[in-house]
């Protein structure tokens, strides 16, 4: 395992490209959610602090950093899909195979790569929001910290997820621009297709079927916190209520697709002739 | 003798094209291969099934004796088919240190293999900035870093200048007087001619020979005449049933030998018949009129 990793670590690191996005895909979300947790003061007309929202309290604070977080995987997407991409087009997943590479050893260690860089952003956003959350949290009991933590597992499995996706359609198109494509389109297509059983049957029985979909169920890993910020704020407002929590069987459906993107990534290089 | 690689009837179909058809042949330790066939003929198939990137339709092929999977063969074989693929971002030194990782060697290898292709000055040099020679030498030291049994060369000159291909010739003549077993599938028969010690000739997907390149067809050669009275020659020729196909070219009588003869016995056969020849020359078939004779057949 560690040999897959080196290799795929080798080609990522000495590429130039692939760097810089690691860094963006790394640097960006958490310099956003560090900043938005530094008081601003507007030439003292204003002073701007998220904290005062009680944004950045615990529980909630692992569901809002989460949240925000996970919307810039897309960085880290486009590195996935080129790290296929390229070895098409440069021929080198040819020459890896000549060379000792199984098919097999192939597809494990980009997944490797994937649930590497999954887990060391999980891990530095776990240590960025415990920061930030102990600096403004009004509690600070062990309970309540550890609390809704389980979101930080949600966001693990969502990048492991939606970058297995990625890897899919980059193992299916081998071009990383018509694996991106795909993904927009499979993105309006699963709205599509919601639409199509709405109008065949109903809206809440579509909805059902709809969360089975590869990017509706990651994203409703980690729903909204929108609505839960303004129910902090207005708690009679009992309509605003909605099930944000993380329930084992989402989990699970992610997992599944992860499975299967992996076993489709490999059947699909055992089939091809190269 | 030991065998390397061993096929057995390997078949492979691309939709309705048969790219290779019922096709057996068995490599030994410490000879030189040869695969010699026109463009399309099936070489760099047969090579990448054995290789693992291609999957075979039909039959089988083994490595070593079949004491190990395709996969961990490979660990010790050294290949480049077509053109020399490397990530163009990384320095050679970079792109070795992978090969390195796949097949389990030792780093201290690279500077050794990069010194026996002359590019050890280079080393640092981007990938994308190396000229074909250089690029083709590179694949080669890539191919020996683990010391292989067997070395595969897939057209390692194609598209070289005459320097390079000198180069590489070289190349391959000393690592094959270490002892190294190489396969090289070429369409040059000059090449294959040079450098092998066995051949096997494909065509259209099937095996038209295999075995050594010097009892490639059982000829005994053939004569080029000049005389003055050519009508009266060519007519004793084509009566003489030791003799095969006659032809004449620019005054130059070429006829082939069905029957061992040495030149002088020609000569005095010929003078007592009353015939004087001005030119006498006796000639081996080069292995470019073998290999378009074999392949004409089919």
């Amino acid at each position: 395992m560690r040999r897959l990793l080196e290799i795929e670590l080798q080609k990522l690191w000495l590429n130039k490209t692939s760097k810089v996005l690691i860094f963006i895909s790394f640097i960006l979300p958490f310099t956003v959610i560090v900043l938005s947790s530094i008081k601003i003061n507007f030439f003292g007309f204003f002073t701007l602090e998220l904290g005062e929202l009680g944004i950045f309290n615990f529980p909630v604070i692992w569901h809002i950093t989460t949240f925000f977080a996970a919307q810039f995987k897309f960085f880290f997407a486009i590195v996935v899909v080129s790290m296929i991409g390229n070895e098409f087009s440069n021929k080198t997943i040819k020459q890896n195979l000549i060379d000792g590479l199984s098919k097999k050893e192939f597809i494990l260690s980009k997944f490797y790569t994937i649930v590497f860089f999954s887990f060391l952003a999980t891990l530095l956003l776990a240590l960025i929001s415990l920061f930030i959350g102990l600096y403004y949290s009004s509690y600070d009991e062990f309970n309540i910290i550890i609390k809704e933590t389980d979101y930080l597992l949600a966001y693990f499995f969502k990048l492991v997820g939606f970058f297995s996706f990625c890897l899919f359609l980059a193992m299916l198109v081998k071009r990383s621009a018509f694996a991106l494509a795909f993904l927009f389109i499979d993105f309006i297509l699963e709205w599509i297709l919601l639409g199509i059983i709405a109008w065949k049957s109903d809206l809440a029985f579509a909805s059902k079927i709809q969360n089975f979909f590869p990017l509706k169920s990651m994203y409703n890993l980690i729903e909204q916190p929108f609505q839960r910020i303004a129910m902090t704020k207005f708690p009679n407002k009992e309509d605003l209520s909605y099930d944000f929590v993380l329930h084992w069987y989402e989990l699970l459906i992610v997992i599944i697709w992860t499975i299967l993107f992996i076993i489709f990534s490999y059947r699909l290089l055992k089939r091809r002739d190269l | 003798m030991e065998p390397i690689l061993n096929i057995n009837n390997l078949t492979k179909k691309f939709g309705y094209l048969t790219a290779v058809s019922d096709l057996s042949f068995t490599i030994y330790k410490g000879n030189i291969y040869g695969i010699l066939g026109p463009n399309g003929s099936g070489k760099s198939t047969t090579l990448g099934i054995v290789l693992n990137v291609i999957n075979k339709t039909s039959g089988d092929f083994s490595w070593f004796g079949d004491q190990t999977t395709t996969h961990d063969a490979l660990k010790k074989v050294g290949a480049i088919i077509e053109n020399p693929n490397f990530y163009p971002y990384m320095s050679a030194y970079d792109n070795l240190k992978l090969v390195c990782k796949i097949k389990g060697v030792q780093f201290d290898k690279i500077d050794e293999k990069l010194k026996i292709v002359g590019l050890e000055n280079r080393k640092n040099s981007a990938f994308k900035n190396y000229s074909l020679g250089m690029k083709q030498r590179l694949a080669i030291a890539s191919a020996l870093l683990n010391d292989p049994e067997i070395l595969i060369l897939d057209e390692p000159t194609n598209g070289l200048d005459p320097q390079g291909i000198h180069q590489i010739r070289h190349l391959i003549k000393d690592i094959a007087s270490q002892g190294t077993t190489i396969l090289l599938a070429s369409h040059l028969l000059d090449e294959v001619e040079k450098v092998c010690t066995h051949v096997v000739v494909l065509n259209k997907g099937k095996n038209l020979y295999s075995g050594r390149v010097d009892e490639m067809i059982a000829s005994h050669g053939f004569f080029e005449l000049k005389t003055a009275n050519q009508k009266e020659l060519v007519d004793l020729l084509e009566d003489d049933t030791s003799f095969g196909n006659v032809s004449v070219s620019d005054g130059l009588i070429k006829v082939l030998l069905k029957t061992p003869m040495e030149a002088n016995t020609f000569n005095s056969q010929m003078f007592e018949r009353g015939i004087i020849l001005s030119h006498l020359v006796k000639r081996k078939q080069s292995l470019e009129e073998q290999f378009l004779q074999l392949t004409k057949k089919e």
